[in-house]
């Protein structure tokens, strides 16, 4: 493994690379990009969720209140600032994290992803219910700011949402890179191929899990924030099981194994699903299906595979199979 | 994770991206790009998408013809030939927003007009407003859009649901109905929740001894009534009202009517007369029908109007026209009204979305629905007649026909400016001018 | 004036069977999709809405025709069923899913979703976005009273069906030869195969099977409403929440768990009508919480 410094320089580079990609783009692909990443930060905490062996179908929740509590901040506390906005995202994803984890952490398998959507789906109907939080229609955001910069035209306001939205992405999975390669975080990938035996080894695969969850909480509260302020826009969908359902099939489009993946993927999805919309208006969801068909067919690792076949060839990192063992 | 790879995928991200950074379309100055937005696919394609499309097609192809009566005659919007994408409003708020996005800054559409879901009329606005760009809704329901904002490119060329339920209060009155109590049904979401609000305090102004006895929340899309039937039997109140729509409204009547629950008391349906074609006679005779204003049946005769039901009928014979035929002809109606005055304005050159947007403030026209006037939101929120009638299945000409209607002028059933609707209705109405 | 205690009961308790009965017929060939495949059929509510269209179709040309006995029609709702299951049962098996057996739970999932969105597309070039009836067969069997209200005959047929398909389930998986067959490889799938079973062909039957349950719940369910794009949606989220609740895999567990949430719903909107929303959620939730593998919980060999 390159370890740390390998990671913040790739990072760095990264950064580099988006701004001028940013620059270079036309208008509306840095939107899709934006939001890409908003969601993509979401779906990384699936990741870290599924490096563990778990699957969690109710991320809209973190998404929601990342989104809702940016929202109302900005409605009810006149905060415009995009750093504070996407910083109470975070909180708002941690608190819930904290408190749900030590509820949910007993559980494994399906039953995970059962309990985790039900509880996303009773956030739904909370929402929908609550006139004060404009119930089903939403809320609408103005602009946001930057540490006071207050961008003049609309393509100014794209492009500096899309670099604060790579800097805060490329943080994050740079984050999440240095965890993964870390003891904790490799501890997950055994936990996911053999709980017993990481328990008889001392670990506990209690705290394992409940930090992977606290984690997907806070890249969820995150992503929701970052697509609210992108939206201009918070309404329930956010908790919709549809909405939750989006984010896992993103993580497991990408695999586990690369977090650059995640990103790449989520940016094809996007493009996917608009270009299906702009030649199929009446069969985009159809055209959509068999996309993802042909990916999972192909790609059994997740787009995140095609970086491990680039891999120089002997050193093969440690990966739990994908593969059930027959 | 290794450089290289880091590196692999950077390089096939930036590939896609350059594959499909093509294909943007370029300006055309000979030519309105328009694009129209509404449901494709999923529950709302039956019942108001696939008429909005129809209705919408049918006076595109007859404005760039030419062959609409006077004041639409010139071909076009003014001259220049419209040239239309149909973008599916399915598949969430989030999505719409890329979706109107692209269509100005990657297809280079002059304006958009569309939107059937008031959660997605409520996420594109803001997000043209940003872009500077012409957002003409044609159809969404609710009443936030102006009364909770300000904007200058966005605009609405039909009124809001408040009146429906107004109209639908009033009618009970003019008619001489009073009931001693009401149950209501009504999809658990913004629309159902904001018709009962409007319908129960339209109603505390104008029968106050009426009392609201049991209301039931069914979940959207739910299709399955046994339940809210049998509550709704037991509970047996003298009025029924509901706000369900499409597929859902449908069911709701199909398990209703054999039991009972629409004989012997009054029911009112606010937004039904869509539902209407399609059942056919499996719509109990004697039902409150709303139009959410003076479309299909109730529109009166005019000129526009009968141009209108011609065309129609010429480009799908045996269709019955409803609201969302009549909502997308006053939009595209408007919409021309809105560019040629513009065009006017500066010489006869396809104009800017500023143009645009400027010549739009207040205007008014007359559409198949009747006359229409953008009166509310600083000009952007439009007015409009309303009616309701009861159904009655005519056997020779099967379809159901609407009868005893009763009309209402548009500043009888619409909030004046400067107040909100909620407002308005919890005030008894101040300003409102009914004969 | 209030409801007296007793009709209110009353009405809650028949409310809350047909609710069940209904919630049964679709639920179930969710759970026997799981039981044997181990997979989480995404797609299940559009082949409900297929069965629906399918009967619909059949049907209107059956009544508009007025082509034989009114009482045939339940026949051919029936066999419209039957004729979904046998073209898209093996189609979809053989044709896409059998490619993606070795892969994960999750993936599996993601494939059903892909099937589910492309199914809907499909539905809608075949069928289009209008409309279609199928109600002559919900008038022919007349109404029933009970405590002064007024049910549909049909509503209680619908019971039958439920029962009648929930027994014929139970009796053909416990008490015959291929029924065991399927169990064991329900129960463990290598010995089953290590035991000479034709776990391949199992497999295509009990998909087969799970295609025609969801099939006819569309078809039984056509009668009752307007069969139009969207029907499906709502009953994945249904179906998915009572097999959840009963256990993954079992039928008993379904029909148990079919009937909670029947009574659930049915009080809720009789006594506290705007919790209805989240009813259901609150039920799954609860019962998740206390028996996190649903009610009836599969055994299944521990591997260390």
């Amino acid at each position: 493994m390159a370890g740390i410094v390998g990671t913040l320089a790739t990072a760095a580079i990264a950064c580099a690379a988006l701004a001028l990609a940013g620059y270079a783009a036309p208008n509306w692909l840095v939107l899709v990009a934006t939001l890409a990443f908003s969601k993509g930060l979401v779906a990384l905490g699936i990741v870290a969720l599924m490096r563990g062996g778990l699957v969690s179908f109710g991320q809209g929740t973190f998404y929601c209140a990342g989104a809702y509590a940016a929202g109302m901040a900005m409605r009810s506390l006149g905060i415009g600032d995009a750093t504070v906005l996407v910083a109470l995202g975070a909180i708002a994803g941690l608190i819930l994290g904290v408190i749900i984890a030590p509820l949910l952490a007993g559980y494994r398998g399906i039953f995970f992803a059962t309990l985790t959507l039900a509880l996303s789906m009773i956030v739904y109907g909370i929402l929908n219910k609550t006139y004060s939080l404009g119930g089903s229609d939403g809320l609408n955001l103005h602009a946001p700011t930057f540490f006071g910069y207050h961008p003049p035209r609309s393509q100014d306001a794209s492009y500096a949402l899309f670099l604060f939205t790579s800097l805060v992405t490329v943080v994050a999975a740079a984050l999440c890179r240095i965890h993964f390669d870390s003891v904790r975080g490799l501890l997950s990938l055994a936990a996911r191929d053999n709980e017993i035996r990481v328990e008889y080894l001392g670990a506990s695969v209690r705290w394992v899990n409940g930090i992977n969850f606290v984690i997907a909480a806070v890249l969820g509260g995150v992503g929701g924030a970052l697509s609210a302020l992108s939206l201009g826009h918070i309404d329930p969908d956010f908790a919709f099981w549809a909405t939750s359902g989006e984010f896992v099939f993103l993580a497991i489009l990408s695999g586990y194994v690369s977090v650059t993946a995640v990103f790449v993927a989520a940016i094809l999805l996007e493009l996917v699903r608009s270009f299906s919309s702009q030649y199929f208006p009446n069969t985009w969801q159809g055209a959509l299906g068999v996309f993802l068909l042909l990916i999972i067919l192909f790609l059994p690792g997740g787009l995140g595979s095609l970086a491990l076949r680039l891999r120089p060839s002997g050193a093969k990192p440690v990966q739990a199979s994908a593969d059930k063992s027959e | 994770m290794k450089l290289r790879g880091f590196a692999a995928a950077l390089a096939a991200g930036a590939g896609v991206l350059g594959a499909f950074a093509t294909g943007a379309a370029a300006q055309d100055d000979n030519v309105f790009r328009l694009a129209f937005v509404a449901f494709l696919s999923g529950p709302a394609a039956e019942s108001f998408g696939k008429p909005a499309v129809q209705g919408a097609k049918t006076v595109i192809d007859a404005l760039n013809a030419g062959s609409l009566p006077k004041p639409y005659d010139k071909i076009g919007f003014g001259g220049l030939k419209i040239e239309v994408q149909l973008i599916d409003e399915a598949g969430g708020a989030t999505k719409q927003v890329e979706e109107l996005r692209n269509a100005f800054e990657r297809d280079h559409v002059d304006a958009v007009l569309g939107y059937v879901s008031s959660g997605d009329c409520l996420a594109v606005s803001p997000a043209a407003e940003e872009l500077k760009k012409l957002l003409v809704l044609f159809d969404c329901g609710t009443p936030r859009i102006f009364e909770e904002n300000k904007f200058k490119y966005v605009f609405r060329t039909a009124a809001h649901g408040a009146m429906d339920n107004v109209a639908m209060a009033r009618y009970l009155v003019k008619r001489g109905i009073k009931v001693p109590d009401v149950g209501a049904i009504n999809q658990d979401y913004a629309w159902g929740q904001d018709s009962w609000k409007d319908f129960k305090g339209s109603l505390a102004q104008l029968e106050p001894e009426a009392k609201a006895k049991v209301e039931l929340w069914p979940k959207f899309g739910a299709g399955q009534y046994g339940t809210e039937i049998s509550t709704l039997l037991q509970e047996n109140p003298a009025l029924v009202y509901s706000s369900l729509w499409g597929g859902d409204l449908q069911a709701f009547v199909l398990q209703a009517a054999p039991r009972g629950l629409m004989k012997d008391r009054v029911v009112v349906l606010s937004a039904s007369d869509h539902v209407l074609p399609p059942l056919g006679n499996k719509m109990p005779d004697g039902v409150i029908i709303g139009a959410r204003g003076s479309n299909g049946q109730f529109a009166e005769k005019s000129p526009i109007n009968d141009w209108y039901v011609t065309a129609l009928a010429a480009a799908h014979p045996g269709l019955i026209p409803v609201q969302p035929h009549y909502r997308a002809a006053q939009g595209l109606l408007g919409l021309k009204t809105a560019v040629e005055k513009a065009m006017a304005a500066n010489g006869g050159k396809k104009p800017t979305s500023e143009e645009m947007a400027a010549a739009m403030v207040g205007i008014e026209w007359d559409a198949p629905p009747g006359h229409i006037k953008l009166a509310l939101g600083d000009g952007h929120q439009a007015i409009q007649s309303n009616a309701a009638g009861r159904s009655k299945w005519d056997p020779d000409a099967k379809m159901v026909r609407l009868i005893d209607i009763e009309r209402f002028a548009a500043e009888c059933v619409n909030p004046p400016p400067g107040i909100k609707s909620v407002d308005w209705i919890a005030q008894g109405f101040p300003g409102a001018k009914c004969e | 004036m209030p409801r007296t205690s007793v009709k209110l009961a009353a009405a809650i308790l028949i409310d809350g069977v047909i609710d069940a009965s209904w919630l049964f017929i679709v639920a179930v060939g969710l759970t026997l999709v799981f039981g044997v495949l181990n997979i989480l059929n995404f797609a299940h509510g559009s082949l409900f809405a297929v069965g629906a269209y399918a009967a619909a179709s059949a049907v209107g040309w059956y009544y508009g025709g007025d082509l034989g006995p009114p009482f045939l029609g339940y026949l051919l709702m029936l066999g419209s069923a039957l004729a979904v299951a046998l073209i898209l049962g093996p189609l979809l098996e053989r044709g896409v899913l059998r490619f993606f057996y070795r892969r994960d739970e999750v993936v599996l999932v993601l494939v059903t979703y892909a099937l589910f969105l492309i199914l809907e597309d499909a539905t809608k070039l075949i069928w289009g976005v209008e409309s279609y009836y199928a109600s002559e067969p919900y008038g022919l069997l007349g109404n029933v009273s009970f405590f002064g209200l007024s049910y549909v005959g049909y509503d209680f047929a619908l019971i039958g069906l439920a029962l009648v398909a929930g027994l014929l389930l139970w009796f053909g998986l416990n008490r015959t030869v291929t029924g065991k067959i399927v169990l064991a490889v329900i129960h463990d799938r290598d010995i089953s195969r290590a035991m000479g079973v034709n776990v391949t062909r199992v497999f295509a039957f009990a998909f087969t099977l799970g295609v025609f349950l969801a099939a006819l719940g569309g078809a039984f369910t056509a009668p009752k409403i307007s069969v139009q794009p969207g029907i499906g949606i709502t009953v994945i989220l249904l179906s998915f929440a009572v097999v959840v609740i009963g256990g993954l895999g079992s039928v008993e567990g379904a029909a148990i768990a079919a009937l909670f949430v029947g009574f659930a719903r049915a009080a809720a909107i009789h006594l506290v009508p705007w919790a209805e929303l989240f009813i259901v959620y609150l039920v799954m939730a609860l019962v998740l919480a206390f028996r996190p593998e649903g009610l009836f919980q599969r055994t299944a060999a521990r591997k260390i």
